[in-house]
């Protein structure tokens, strides 16, 4: 009795995943999909759901285009005319004189194929190496500056005694609160005064001065390594910093990675502080780059999403090696206290 | 008395170790949270055009931006976005994970396929909706069209430009979806076994285990959505490049504050827009705790 009332809400929740995940999925079926496609396929009614490639064939020592008729004869696309006809050879017979037909009953024929070139010619024009190479120094300066200083400033929260450190945490935490643009124009005037404006120092430095949320997580785990570790350290004359160092964050490292990964991906993907502070072109973060490519070429789907695709794939190779980590960050960032 | 000196000279060892561990987040409070804010907001009782230093002109951009028409299209615009997009994000991550925690074969796969959408780096997702939301021969209208369905202009129409954008960020709740799905495995079973003795349909063991047991994690993901909301900016920005239309259809209160700061060079305006924002951030999470205690349930140990 029990089973058969359960089958058919196991159906119904299946029919469901199944729904969804294709909905969730199509996008990127087809930001690859688009992709591959030659630049003549992709604005093509009906789509290509599969890439395709035209077929072409010989004729007189040059190569065209082959086109389907109403009847399904093969024919050779020698030249479009004006108003809306074509001039075409059977393909059976290509030393057959020439005939005049209208260019809307012909179908082009074609046949499964990947084009690389939106690949090739999509990262030259960003330039994607420059801004990969860009993008990097920037994201791993950030994931070192922020391992350090959070994990410094966590470990002074919660495994040293002092007074006024309950105080700053409190602090810490209500800043937590306050949205980026309050805080966005005088830092944007503390830069220029610097003459930073234009490198990559605005981008990076505030990261060795501490993150409000990472520091937060740290402390959560540092609480639970226990006092008895540091205490015997201490006894045996080992200074603060040795501690921190030698048994603090050996024994952090899942957490440490968390950090690492999350500032790697905050980083990867910001926009508005490369927007603001990045203006010669040979500066830009893949981000950036993308946006202004497309604004600039927005009509190139081909190189767009060949351009789109090759920025994300790193990021989801990162997530599939180190998937538990991931979920358990974004499950940690979920559950307060 | 010995004792005395050496706890406190243990005591300075520690405030001065404390201080040192400390001084990187020390350091950044004071000059990029502290000095920031106060900065801001005196620049927002300035005329401040950047190249010039600010001078000091009162209640004048208060006064200005309340009479400015798309200070309030702006505010209108993030009410639209910020009152659908939460609430149906919220309502698709949570089904997710609903149906992710039926413990099915292949939990695995569906997870990633849900979650993965959430990870794509924003303009690379923008680019990529950009494409699927084309008026003529994007993938959206394709499908919508081959059902017989109206196929709107989407980022063409003013009136279906925001529907777009709530669209492509119900795409990435997958972030949401983990969090949820974290909370609902922390529901104890005999709970729902002893429910289902006492003859409670799925229905009320949704509405008086599942709900009240997540209500902690709704609670937390709408707070965030709303404060994400008030921030919107790059996917609009990379959507319309910096302009917010059509017709100023997605000119979100951010954007505006980010073109009256970087392309208009009004900067004590955008810190008054800014000032505003903080208020109405304040004011709605204060108001969202207020009137919370009633519908989160957190656990005993509170």
């Amino acid at each position: 009795m029990a089973r058969r009332k359960t089958n058919p809400a196991k159906i119904a929740t299946y029919a469901a995943l199944i729904l969804l995940g294709t909905i969730f999925i199509l996008p990127f079926f087809w930001l690859l999909s688009t992709s591959f496609k030659p630049s003549s396929r992709i604005q093509q009614w009906p789509p290509d759901i599969l890439p395709m490639q035209p077929v072409h064939a010989r004729v007189a020592g040059r190569s065209v285009d082959v086109y389907r008729d109403k009847h399904g004869a093969e024919l050779a696309l020698i030249e479009r005319l004006k108003g809306g006809m074509a001039s075409v050879k059977p393909l059976s017979n290509t030393r057959a004189t020439a005939r005049t037909v209208k260019a809307d009953d012909l179908t082009q024929v074609v046949k499964p194929g990947l084009e690389w070139s939106n690949y090739s010619r999509g990262l030259v024009f960003i330039p994607f190496f420059a801004e990969l190479r860009n993008t990097l120094i920037i994201a791993l300066s950030c994931v070192l500056g922020t391992i350090l200083s959070c994990s410094l400033v966590a470990y002074g929260l919660c495994k040293i005694e002092w007074k006024g450190r309950n105080l700053l945490f409190i602090i810490l935490l209500s800043t937590m609160m306050l949205p980026a643009q309050v805080t966005m124009i005088p830092v944007f005037t503390i830069f220029v005064k610097l003459h930073w404006v234009d490198t990559f120092l605005p981008l990076i430095v505030p990261s060795f001065l501490g993150s409000a949320f990472f520091i937060f997580l740290l402390r959560q785990f540092f609480m639970g390594i226990p006092r008895e570790l540091s205490e015997a350290a201490k006894l045996d004359g080992c200074s603060e910093f040795a501690i921190y160092r030698r048994i603090v964050m050996p024994l952090s490292k899942p957490a440490l990675a968390t950090v690492g990964l999350f500032t790697f991906m905050g980083a990867w993907n910001d926009f508005l502080n490369p927007l603001i502070y990045l203006l010669d072109e040979s500066k830009y973060t893949l981000s950036l780059g993308l946006a202004m490519f497309t604004g600039q070429y927005g009509n190139e789907y081909g190189m767009l999403m060949a351009v789109s695709a090759v920025f994300t794939l790193p990021i989801i190779v990162l997530f599939f090696f180190t998937q538990r980590t991931f979920i358990q960050g974004m499950t940690m960032s979920g559950i307060k206290g | 008395m010995k004792t005395k000196t050496k706890r406190s000279t243990t005591e300075r060892q520690n405030l001065r170790n404390g201080l040192l561990f400390c001084s990187p987040a020390i350091i950044g409070l004071a000059t990029f949270t502290l000095y920031p804010v106060l900065a801001s907001l005196y620049y927002s009782f300035c005329n401040y055009p950047m190249l010039k230093p600010p001078v000091w002109v009162g209640l004048a951009n208060y006064h200005t931006l309340f009479h400015d028409p798309v200070f309030y299209k702006s505010l209108s615009n993030t009410a639209y976005y910020a009152v659908l997009a939460t609430p149906l994000g919220i309502i698709t991550a949570f089904f997710m994970a609903l149906l992710l925690n039926q413990k099915v074969k292949g939990m695995a796969i569906f997870r990633t396929m849900f979650f993965v959408p959430s990870i794509v780096p924003m303009v690379a997702g923008v680019v990529l909706w950009l494409w699927l939301l084309k008026s003529d021969n994007g993938l959206i209208n394709i499908i919508l069209g081959a059902m017989h369905l109206p196929t709107p202009g989407w980022m063409s129409d003013p009136l279906w430009s925001k529907p777009a954008l709530i669209l492509m960020s119900i795409w990435g709740v997958g972030g949401w979806m983990l969090i949820y799905l974290a909370g609902l495995q922390d529901v104890p079973i005999d709970l729902y076994e002893a429910a289902e003795i006492d003859g409670a349909s799925p229905m009320q063991r949704m509405l008086h285990i599942t709900i009240p047991f997540l209500s902690p994690h709704l609670f937390f993901t709408l707070i965030m959505g709303f404060i994400g909301a008030m921030g919107y900016f790059t996917q609009a920005f990379v959507m319309t490049s910096g302009k917010g239309g059509p017709v100023d259809s997605t000119r979100f209160f951010s954007l505006y504050l980010f073109q009256n700061a970087f392309m208009y060079w009004k900067m004590g305006y955008a810190c008054a827009m800014a000032w505003i924002l903080f208020i109405l951030v304040l004011l709605f999470t204060l108001f969202l705790f207020k009137t919370s205690a009633r519908f989160v349930h957190y656990g005993g140990e509170r």
